[in-house]
């Protein structure tokens, strides 16, 4: 399967109630899939008029408990961001499918990581976070699937996959294996209509004197509960490494190429992938970057992660970049050529 | 003593932060009474817009959501595909259904979604201040027209948006009521019923009515004279009619 309907049959796989969404390109199989697959299973879907309606309709949707979802490109995702905030403060759970395309402003259909900022930052207005899933195959991006609605359920906010043109599009063999679920809570807040219990109210305006802070810390209380409990990340020959390599998603997999490589000239390469991009893995990579030389991020943009990666490594050793944007792929010989050229660079330090 | 007067069980009894002589008082109570008449309040989402009404949960008991400026349709739509058995109803004013809202409005009614819609038009913006709505008056005086809306000023005509809606065919039921006087009152609430009780026999389509609705701090106006101005300047330009069903 392409990884655009993998992950839509694994959103099926995973109790997804209702998918609404607009067509953009990398990203139009799930839409097509959706539309054939939703309603065999008794289930929703709608071709919306914008980007604004769709995640409004996550938002509706949402709000009644139903698992919902949308997803788009970055342009759309861009539009998606009124409505991904007014989910941050009403606190209600959901999925958004981000296969990321080069930018800014129309930019072009070719695959790229240059929404990270965008992800990782909350995107929309005001004092909010999404958590951030940045999966780097075709088998990874269908197991995301059923971990962003149940992180999406128990910490009710919105969980964006991050997924990019060459993802979306690949085909590779796919296990849809319903994983064990995690133990979720009710959800008494739904607005199902007030027969037997007083009335349900969703908002996120809070007027009163505090109130909007008092929200704010409660939220900030649950990302910190997020930054100690839900870190994923992968290490990759990084024991005996000097030189580390921090990539995600699909660039990642281009750097495992290159890691392999640089191990065959004798050079001891590793690589940290972070799995959650927010929240990022700081601690794992500053607690292993007391023994490396030197790091390099690897991603496709001007350099957005690699800001989080020098947080995280506080100075202890240099980072470099190597990013390609506007739709550039990195290969794996001019990722081992930089790794070449840091170990001269690190031996002669 | 009979009493012959009450206040009825699905509005809250608390003070109103209503201006003195505004319609959505008025439009409040008939949506209440509409929605314990027809015995849906166990079933029913209501849906507040951004502007004067977003604090309409405060008044109406039963379920809500508080939605983005314009979007209301659009949330709708989510509620009620993936609760058919719910009934769903928005209450917009004309800057959230008629302005920033008009795709999400028309597309819902192109969808032919069965949901209701509670349009309430009183030709300004009233929670910020006062300034041009599409639907405001031609030499209408507001905060963003001083001089009065002058369309050779770039400023545009009242845009008829229940017309519009009226020729889609997703439609099946839109109509215009005024709140200026209690016979006006009367066909708004009955209009109401009509709108919800469609939705509930899952009538094809969505159904709305609008209401010409007072706004006497914004019109400078007295309210008396706010109702009178509905009367005979509004009703001119928003003829009160079944525009549809």
């Amino acid at each position: 399967m392409c990884g655009n309907e993998a992950l839509a049959e694994a959103a099926i796989v995973a109790g997804c109630d209702a998918y609404f969404g607009y067509p953009i390109t990398p990203q139009n199989e799930i839409t097509a899939y959706m539309s054939e697959r939703m309603p065999q299973e008794g289930r929703v879907f709608v071709q919306s008029e914008s980007e604004l309606a769709a995640i409004n309709m996550v938002f509706g949707a949402a709000a009644t408990g139903k698992r919902a979802m949308t997803s788009s490109s970055s342009p759309g995702i861009s539009l998606m961001q009124e409505g991904i905030s007014y989910l941050a403060g009403a606190e209600l759970p959901a999925v958004v499918v981000n296969v990321m395309r080069g930018g800014p402003g129309l930019g072009n259909i070719a695959p790229s990581q240059a929404d990270y900022f965008q992800a990782t930052r909350g995107g929309g207005h005001g004092d909010y976070r999404t958590i951030v899933l940045g999966p780097s195959s075709v088998q990874e991006l269908a197991d995301c699937m059923p971990l962003a609605f149940d992180l999406a359920d128990q910490y009710r906010m919105t969980v964006m996959v991050l997924a990019d043109g060459i993802l979306g599009q690949m085909m590779e063999p796919v296990m849809l294996d319903p994983k064990p679920r995690r133990q979720l809570p009710p959800k008494p807040w739904a607005l199902t209509g007030m027969k037997d219990r007083r009335q349900n109210i969703v908002r996120s305006l809070y007027l009163a004197d505090g109130a909007l802070e008092e929200l704010n810390n409660r939220l900030m209380a649950k990302y910190q509960q997020i930054q100690e409990h839900e870190v994923l990340c992968e290490e990759y020959r990084v024991e005996d490494a000097e030189i580390v390599i921090v990539a995600y998603g699909i660039a990642a997999r281009i750097v495992r190429a290159a890691v392999d490589q640089a191990r065959d000239e004798g050079i001891a390469a590793g690589m940290i992938r972070p799995i959650t991009l927010w929240p990022f893995p700081s601690n794992q990579i500053g607690a292993a970057a007391e023994t490396f030389r030197m790091v390099l991020t690897v991603e496709m943009s001007c350099g957005q992660m690699v800001e989080d990666v020098k947080l995280a490594v506080a100075g202890k050793c240099p980072v470099l970049l190597h990013g390609r944007p506007g739709g550039g792929v990195p290969t794996d010989d001019e990722v081992l050529d930089r790794i070449r050229q840091m170990t001269i660079r690190a031996g002669a330090a | 003593m009979t009493t012959v007067f009450k206040r009825t069980p699905v509005l809250k009894d608390c003070p109103t932060h209503y201006c003195p002589g505004c319609g959505h008082g008025i439009a409040h109570r008939l949506v209440a009474e509409v929605l314990d008449e027809l015995d849906i309040q166990a079933r029913t989402i209501g849906i507040a817009p951004v502007g004067c009404a977003v604090l309409a949960y405060n008044y109406l008991d039963v379920d809500m959501i508080e939605v983005a400026h314009g979007r209301a349709p659009a949330v709708a739509t989510g509620m009620k595909r993936t609760n058919p058995d719910k009934i769903i109803f928005s209450y917009q004013g004309d800057g959230d259904l008629a302005a920033i809202g008009t795709a999400e409005i028309i597309h819902a009614a192109h969808r032919a979604e069965r949901i209701t819609v509670i349009f309430i038009n009183n030709a300004v913006f009233g929670m910020t201040g006062g300034q041009m709505a599409p639907t405001t008056m031609l030499g209408q005086v507001t905060a963003t027209t001083q001089q009065g809306r002058n369309p050779s000023n770039g400023q545009g005509y009242p845009l008829q948006v229940s017309e519009i809606l009226a020729l889609l065919p997703g439609t099946v039921y839109v109509e215009r009521c005024a709140l200026n006087g209690v016979p006006g009152i009367r066909r708004t609430k009955a209009a109401m019923k009509h709108a919800f009780q469609l939705q509930m026999d899952d009538a094809p389509g969505l159904s709305l009515v609008e209401v010409l609705s007072p706004c006497p701090t914004y019109w400078r106006m007295s309210p008396a004279k706010a109702m009178k101005w509905i009367d005979e300047q509004m009703s001119q330009v928003f003829p009160i009619a079944r525009l549809k069903g």
